[in-house]
């Protein structure tokens, strides 16, 4: 990390800690929360699809499982506020290591189906088995926790309690990406048989990154169980999956900041656009559309491939050699 | 990995929140948040529902009780946590003096607590959950529409004593709607001496019914079909291509007007029950049903009257409070008090919980100039979401779920 990032990293969090201050309304401060929970799943699904290689589309199982778990035991069984996180963010965290060990003897589209077919088990349990979920009317009547004394009901409280989730979340998977682990992770996605002939244990080592990612895909599901204070099928099901690869897709797989951008411009078009175009989903098509046709890596990626071509254009007219420019260029596209 | 072009696009890309400041509302209009759903599988539905309410503030001339009335549309896409965040916006953002909807019961039980927390008055165009009004009652909750099992609990009395049957499969969709529906036919179907011999539940996206079918029992007197969205056009014209002859009873969403228009002679002679249909012939529904055939081409059905009815109770209310929202208070009081005398229903009023008593039509479908009606057979006058029950031990037992097995309790 050179200098300049870190200040860049700095200026980040201020803005993010300063929005609810910015905004001021507490529909936007919500809004916000929402975007925070669904950068995290994000994230998640990243370290699989952008560092692992792994293309899930049963990526909603961890969120809703987490948010189901964590509704059951605080509000029906009686259990505290914590120790009924804790559960849910341990037995998520299982489901993920039982997923892994099925999805894993498979590559490619047979992955992909079968956590696919993992996911819609999920679902299906949760919309037929009415006396431990409440089936498709959900469960509800949650209260938010008051950490220290804090009461998360108010819209700012709960966006600083999500805030740091997602500082911790990005640390976390950011440190686990540029560990020598995560390398292996990315060697196992670029080169397998070269991994194991290098004495990798490619499917351990993508077994692992499968389980952090359930670990923060339940993150999300707790704090999403905590700001809807309800769960429904609809948490767990096909379309939750697909959004949150669109938004990793969307914004940019193999980037640190690709799926925050993807899950701002979804949670954004979802929650705030369709209140002003009603055909707000085509819009969203479009929108897909036009990354695909001029930034196919995604918006980050693409965004900053635009901006260097803009600059080397400009610093060539200037006089400066085009062998810098393309230098930084060629060191960036090693480095992502 | 942390690149400082990265950094910038996601800053750059990530301010396209925009800012609207909190618009001030003193005497201005009143401000309706409606809760729809134009996106997704249930978007049908919602057109219809944004229909019927256009309708109603349109022959009010945009205004009730001297004060403009300001309906702010918003899209739910069907989705619990988009209605949640839709709801906060209209109430946060856009101040709503109350709102009309959503659509789904799973939309309306994911706003409940949020409802009873920010106190805003609510009025459900066509969310049916039993327990809205039943054993989780909120006080700021009011339907316009009967409960799931509110018309079938006269249906199972009607198929009992009238139509004189013994033995009923029941088939119906599995999910919440379908239990409750099937579970209060068979609660009283039982008490009057029927007996339920089968029940058999198709997932909501069947596409072929041939398998459940075949399973139906032979010896069964009538088939009472529960089903919501377009499964009834599926059920009832793969019913008749399989060569069934015994007649069907539905619910009332199964040969509900706004897909009958959709249905063959498969339908001809279907028995349902429904707090309405665009056949009762009074004079009020008459010209209602002629204004929504002028303005959409069709004839009302469920969602298209539950929206209209929702306005209607509002206008009712706000005549009350004289347009006077700024007690809250007492505007819910009004809404809890709404008694109309003429509406499509015919006369309605408001039970202790929220929840209106109406006529139940037993309604058979019959071609009438050329096309599809539920002409009304049978009324029963002024209909409680209890039926006949004492409504401390209806509350008493269980909600209605996928494996009640009650009924039969007097005989």
């Amino acid at each position: 990390m050179t200098a300049r990032s870190g200040v860049w990293l700095v200026v980040m969090v201020v803005a993010l800690v300063l929005v609810p201050v910015l905004i001021g309304s507490p529909f936007y401060v919500n809004l916000a929360s929402q975007v925070l929970i669904y950068a995290i799943l994000a994230m998640s699904l990243n370290l699989l699809v952008g560092f692992g290689g792994l293309t899930s589309l049963g990526h909603a199982a961890y969120l809703g499982f987490a948010a189901y778990v964590t509704i059951y035991l605080t509000t029906l069984a009686g259990f505290g506020q914590f120790s009924g996180a804790l559960i849910a963010l341990v037995a998520t965290t299982g489901l993920a290591m039982l997923f892994g060990f099925l999805a894993l003897r498979a590559s490619g589209l047979g992955f992909l189906m079968i956590t696919l077919a993992l996911g819609q088990i999920l679902w299906g349990l949760a919309f037929r088995w009415v006396s431990l979920t409440g089936g498709d009317n959900g469960l509800g009547g949650m209260q938010r926790p008051h950490p220290f004394g804090i009461d998360l009901g108010d819209p700012n409280a709960f966006y600083y309690f999500a805030l740091c989730f997602f500082l911790v979340a990005f640390a976390g998977i950011a440190l686990f990406v540029r560990s020598p682990f995560g390398h292996s992770l990315r060697g196992s996605r670029d080169q397998p048989r070269r991994m194991r002939a290098l004495g990798y244990n490619v499917w351990f080592v993508q077994w692992c990154g499968f389980v952090y990612a359930g670990f923060w895909g339940a993150i999300a599901g707790i704090l999403y169980a905590y700001y809807n204070q309800f769960v429904s099928p609809h948490a767990l099901n096909l379309m939750t999956s697909a959004e949150t690869l669109l938004m990793v897709i969307a914004g940019g797989a193999g980037t640190l900041f690709g799926p925050i951008v993807g899950a701002v411009l979804v949670v954004v078009l979802k929650n705030v656009v369709s209140a002003y175009i009603a055909r707000w989903v085509m819009l969203l098509g479009a929108v897909f559309v036009m990354i695909v046709l001029f930034m196919p890596e995604g918006l980050v990626p693409g965004t900053t491939r635009w901006t260097k071509l803009a600059l080397g254009r400009r610093r060539r007219a200037a006089g400066g050699g085009p062998g810098e420019a393309t230098g930084t260029a060629a060191v960036q596209e090693r480095s992502s | 990995m942390l690149r400082p072009g990265g950094i910038l696009s996601a800053l750059v890309l990530s301010a396209v929140l925009g800012t609207v400041g909190a618009q001030a509302q003193d005497n201005g209009p009143i401000k309706v948040g409606f809760l729809t759903v134009k996106s997704g599988a249930l978007a049908a539905g919602g057109r219809q529902m944004e229909e019927g309410l256009k309708l109603c503030v349109d022959q009010h001339d945009g205004k009730m009780a001297g004060r403009k009335i300001d309906v702010i549309t918003a899209d739910t896409a069907g989705q619990p946590a988009v209605t949640k965040t839709k709801t906060q916006e209209l109430v946060e953002r856009d101040n709503v003096d109350v709102l009309i909807g959503p659509l789904a019961a799973f939309e309306a039980l994911a706003i409940d607590d949020y409802i009873r927390k920010v106190k805003v008055p609510i009025i459900s165009p066509s969310a049916a959950a039993e327990d809205l009004t039943q054993r989780k009652p909120n006080p700021w909750f009011v339907r316009a529409v009967g409960t799931s099992a509110q018309a079938h609990h006269p249906l199972g009395e009607y198929a009992a004593k009238d139509l004189g049957y013994k033995k009923i499969a029941i088939i119906a969709d599995d999910f919440a709607f379908g239990h409750e529906i099937a579970s209060g036919f068979q609660r009283v179907f039982k008490d009057n001496g029927g007996e339920i011999v089968q029940k058999l539940w198709p997932p909501l996206n069947t596409a072929d019914y041939g398998s459940y079918i075949t399973q139906i029992d032979p010896d069964v007197d009538a088939v009472f079909a529960a089903f919501a969205g377009g499964n009834g056009i599926k059920f009832l014209g793969q019913y008749r291509n399989y060569g069934m002859t015994k007649p069907v009873l539905g619910s009332m969403t199964t040969v509900d007007e706004g897909i009958l228009k959709n249905m063959g002679d498969e339908a001809l002679g279907v028995i349902s029950a429904g707090w309405y249909s665009a056949g009762i012939d009074t004079p009020t529904n008459q010209a209602f049903v002629k204004a929504v055939r002028k303005a959409y081409g069709s004839d009302p059905g469920y969602y298209t009257v539950g929206a209209y009815m929702a306005c209607q109770f509002l206008n009712n209310a706000l005549e009350q409070v004289h347009g006077d929202v700024s007690d809250k208070q007492a505007f819910m009081k009004a809404l809890r008090n709404v008694n109309i005398d003429k509406s499509p229903y015919g006369p309605v009023k408001i039970d202790d919980y929220g929840q209106p008593i109406m006529d139940i039509e037993i309604r058979k479908v019959e071609k009438k100039d050329g096309r599809l009606q539920n002409t009304v057979i049978k009324t029963y006058p002024a209909v409680s979401q209890f039926w006949t029950y004492d409504p401390k031990k209806f509350l008493a037992g269980p909600v209605y779920s996928r494996d009640y097995d009650g009924g039969g309790e007097k005989k």
